[in-house]
């Protein structure tokens, strides 16, 4: 019931890009074709779910008993960014095919700041492995919702004959802003 | 290029959130109010500026294949260092900015201009660019927490400016306000432009 509060929690009330602003770089960047933004959620949640227990693992056996919490930014953003190489070098080998859908994406998950920010959530909310692995998952899904509805809306856009001022980042920003209007709705949901 | 042309280019030619799109997660998740845009404008500033002079001066030192690691480290020094001195002087500022200030490590902004410009110029324009893009951002977080505050609350850096007749906005102070704030905040940008000529 706890975890289904987090996952929940995570895809809807706390959605990690439409309510907690994190991974938005991204959100505009991918969201232009529902194609591209599918591959992009696809590669963020296996990312994140890694991270998440890998993130979990050092803080719980080397920052924590050795009182280093200090290190924390450092130490999980080294973890990210040489587990994104990692992802990226054995999936090469092991799964081409996969390798070459996802692979243009994966280099830019490691300034995805919705994967940072998932760690940090993690530890400062006290999860433990599990709770952390369930959060992790519910922010993938929640950001893979929020890509693909808005790559949706902004596929209709490019049709449509908005203004030129408002043309692009402008008008997806305000499009952003109804869906997260939309997702408010979730609030009193738990 | 002079020293002042660099620092200027970074408050409207190339001002970071509003042309360049970079730098939005905290540009959206800390304007509720201006004093909270302006203390994580001052905070990135502050990094971008030690990022500059470290960067600049240890370019020809740093192997070309893992630059991008070294940068991040490098960044992330001096967030800590910002993360542990807010928290000690201004521990209201620190849990408002909550989980934007570790996360400036990952913002695109440092990290692009290390890339783009610390790495490649000398000790000087690199503190000219920086200053001038740390300028340009902070303004840009707090015009945006200005207009969101204004119109959320009725007040600006705390002080209550409207007249006591005005029903504050209540979904500018909540996450969808912040969307469409920066969303008209963008429309503007290119309006300027335009004006301006600068594309």
């Amino acid at each position: 019931m706890e975890l289904l509060a987090i996952l929940f929690g995570a895809i809807f009330i706390n959605n990690f890009v439409l309510t907690r602003f994190l991974g938005i770089c991204p959100f505009l960047g991918v969201s232009k074709k529902v194609e591209t933004s599918v591959g992009m959620s696809a590669a963020v949640t296996f990312v994140m779910v890694m991270a998440a227990i890998i993130t979990w693992l050092i803080q719980e056996y080397i920052l924590f008993p050795l009182d280093l919490g200090y290190l924390r930014t450092v130490a999980f953003i080294l973890v990210i960014s040489s587990l994104v190489q990692f992802v990226e070098t054995v999936m090469r080998k092991v799964a081409p095919t996969l390798y070459e859908g996802l692979g243009i994406f994966l280099p830019l998950i490691t300034t995805n700041c919705a994967i940072l920010g998932m760690a940090i959530l993690n530890i400062d909310e006290g999860y433990n492995i599990l709770e952390s692995i369930v959060h992790s998952i519910g922010a993938a899904v929640g950001f893979a919702i929020a890509l693909i509805i808005l790559a949706g809306i902004r596929e209709r856009l490019e049709l449509e004959d908005t203004h030129k001022l408002y043309h692009g980042a402008a008008v997806a920003m305000i499009v952003a802003g109804i869906v997260s209007v939309a997702f408010q709705g979730f609030q009193g949901m738990i | 290029m002079s020293m002042a042309k660099e620092f200027s280019k970074g408050i409207i030619k190339d001002q970071p959130v509003l042309r360049l799109l970079l730098g939005l997660c905290p540009a959206l998740g800390v304007t509720g109010t201006a004093t909270n845009g302006f203390g994580m404008g001052m905070a990135a500033t502050f990094v971008l500026l030690c990022a500059s002079i470290v960067i600049s001066l240890l370019r020809s030192v740093i192997p070309k294949s893992v630059r991008v690691p070294c940068f991040i480290v490098i960044i992330a020094t001096f967030v800590t260092i910002v993360d542990m001195t807010m928290n000690a002087f201004l521990p209201e500022l620190h849990d408002a900015l909550g989980i934007f200030i570790p996360l400036i490590v990952v913002n695109c902004l440092i990290l692009g201009r290390a890339e783009a410009f610390f790495s490649r110029n000398p000790l000087h324009t690199s503190i000219a660019d920086a200053l001038g893009m740390g300028a340009g951002f902070a303004l840009a977080l707090t015009i945006l927490g200005a207009i969101r505050e204004i119109l959320g609350a009725g007040t600006i850096f705390g002080v209550v400016i409207t007249p006591e007749a005005f029903e504050p906005f209540g979904v500018f102070a909540t996450p969808p306000g912040a969307f469409i704030g920066l969303g008209f905040m963008l429309a503007g940008m290119n309006y300027i432009s335009k004006k301006l000529k600068l594309d």
